[in-house]
């Protein structure tokens, strides 16, 4: 007799189990060689507690009530709960704070996508080391994990999350519109970044042609020569922290599988300077993503720098396989 | 936040273009030949669906589905048409170019001469809309603070006000002749639909060079 699960949950049988534990086995080995300790959090936080980075989605989408009738809600990430632990029970800690973790996550699915409501993120937490620094050694844990999982193809975008937003104000832009236009970035909807910036007053067709040409600028070192061709002060800053991380990295050895990535634009609203995406050739999705969080810490009374990273688990594990079929193949 | 889906086609081997078939794909080959894509192939009456031509991979499939191959990585760039992305909205595809042809509306008609809108906007509150672009059309109403009932249909939406399913049709308007031919007219303008070249995000990111190569030669190709 079937009974039903809900849509985007599952089970998982031993054959995967044992692949999964394998693999988030040598995540957390990854982690905690480099100090990361692993923790873990309440699945179910207050919600009051989980809204407070400022970003809608963080507060998470499923929520109900308790016996006292407080709002509870299921994490969407673990950077909201590793927050609100670091602030309450790392307060009078020596700075840096390293966390690692393989968690549960929640999201909203959308119906027959495939999409899961449920799924594991591995990432870690490094508060209280301000950029370039900071962001160079979350860059070098997250390769080393990479090099664990046996993604070697796999491939780290890195961009800057105040980019756009300066470049807006600089040119005027504020408030709707300006969020109107971010979201075009964000989805990468050029076709209607460049309608709706044609459209505002005072544009001409220089600002929208250096808007548009930013989206679509990615690659190596390369790429910072090009942005400096186009005039703007937000775009000089931008350049500047993007290449003495681009440099700290490279000096270490560690920039080979970064690509430099002015278009990229993560939605989550708490990021600040470097972003990172995760892409592997194997998969047409995102592995997993992160950056800086300079201003987080601070809505939770400890005024600390932060950044870090989550891959998304079941997603490393598929590329895993068909990098090995790939590899078995010899091609 | 976006959601997590679990979508396992991969971007590897010849970039792999989605070439739509149906109204736009007349269209479209023009275009890739004017880009150096040789389609003559395309053009036969072979009746695959996968062809090889001056180095990519161009599979041919309806147009509603390229979102859907393009999302998943199942093909790395693609065409369509804007219809098709309002329509798909929650498609996470990158859109890079208008490339300007097929170019028709999207549009609210009724009958001629009908006042069948209006009399049950004003009488009902409602009106009752056949289409086959459900989402787009909430959003158009939404955006102007009408309530509607949707009903969706799969065939041909200029039946519906004519037997008396729905007041009007919100459907997809190239030369007009359907709706006059099917005594209906356009009674608002929603919004004007092109073709576009849309990407993978992956794809965008990790070949980089030949999908920039390839925006730039549709580009070129487009403006002719």
């Amino acid at each position: 007799m079937i009974h039903p699960i809900p849509p985007g949950s599952r089970d998982v049988l031993p054959d995967e189990m044992r692949e999964l534990r394998r693999l988030s086995r040598a995540l957390i080995e990854v982690f905690e060689e480099r100090g990361y300790g692993e923790v873990a959090t309440p699945t179910i936080e207050y919600e009051e507690v989980l809204a407070r980075g400022g970003d809608r989605d963080a507060a998470g989408s499923y929520r109900f009530f308790d016996e006292n009738g407080e709002v509870l809600a299921l994490r969407s990430d673990m950077t909201m709960p590793i927050a609100r632990l670091a602030a309450s029970r790392y307060a009078d800690a020596e700075p840096p704070l390293r966390f690692g973790y393989l968690a549960s996550a929640y999201r909203p699915v959308r119906p027959q996508r495939g999409q899961m409501r449920e799924f594991v993120q591995a990432g870690v937490e490094l508060i209280g080391a301000p950029a370039p620094q900071g962001t160079v050694e979350v860059i070098e844990v997250l390769e080393a994990a990479l090099d664990a999982a046996g993604l070697d193809r796999a491939v780290i975008g890195l961009g800057d999350a105040d980019l756009y937003r300066q470049l807006l104000t600089e040119f005027g832009i504020e408030g709707a519109a300006r969020n109107s236009l971010l979201e075009r970035l964000a989805s990468h909807d050029i076709v209607g970044l460049e309608a709706e910036l044609s459209a505002q007053p005072g544009i001409g067709s220089m600002q929208v042609e250096t808007c548009v040409r930013l989206s679509q600028l990615r690659g190596g070192s390369e790429v910072l020569e090009e942005a400096r061709e186009m005039d703007c002060a937000a775009l000089r800053r931008a350049t500047a922290q993007l290449q003495t991380t681009y440099e700290a990295l490279a000096e270490r050895g560690a920039a080979d599988r970064v690509q430099i990535d002015l278009g990229l634009l993560r939605d989550l609203g708490y990021y600040s300077g470097a972003i990172l995406e995760v892409y592997d050739p194997a998969l047409g999705h995102i592995l997993g993503g992160g950056g800086r969080y300079d201003g987080l810490m601070k809505r939770f009374g400890l005024d600390l720098p932060a950044a870090g990273f989550a891959l998304y688990l079941e997603r490393v594990h598929i590329a895993q396989m068909e990098e090995e079929q790939r590899r078995g193949r010899g091609s | 936040v976006s959601s997590v889906a679990s979508s396992r086609a991969k971007a590897d081997g010849p970039l792999k273009l989605a070439v739509p078939r149906g109204a736009l794909f007349g269209e479209t080959l023009d275009l890739l030949d004017g880009a150096g894509i040789d389609t003559a192939e395309l053009r036969g009456d072979s009746r695959s669906l996968i062809f090889e031509a001056s180095g990519m991979t161009l599979v041919t499939m309806r147009p509603s589905d390229v979102p859907t191959y393009v999302e998943a990585g199942a093909a790395d760039v693609g065409i369509t048409g804007k219809d098709v992305l309002l329509e798909q909205g929650d498609r996470a595809v990158y859109e890079l170019l208008d490339l300007g042809f097929g170019r028709c509306r999207m549009v609210l008609a009724g009958r001629v001469g009908d006042t069948k809108l209006g009399e049950a906007q004003r009488r009902l509150g409602m009106m009752r809309i056949a289409t086959k672009y459900p989402r787009t059309a909430e959003r158009h109403f939404e955006a102007t603070g009408r309530q509607v009932e949707l009903i969706e249909v799969k065939g041909s939406v200029e039946l519906a006000p004519l037997i008396g399913l729905g007041d009007g049709i919100v459907d997809l308007v190239a030369t007009g002749r359907t709706l006059e031919d099917n005594d209906l007219e356009v009674r608002e303008e929603i919004v004007e639909c092109t073709a576009r070249f849309v990407a993978n995000r992956v794809a965008h990111k990790l070949r980089y060079a030949e999908v920039d190569e390839l925006t730039a030669r549709l580009r070129e190709a487009s403006a002719r």
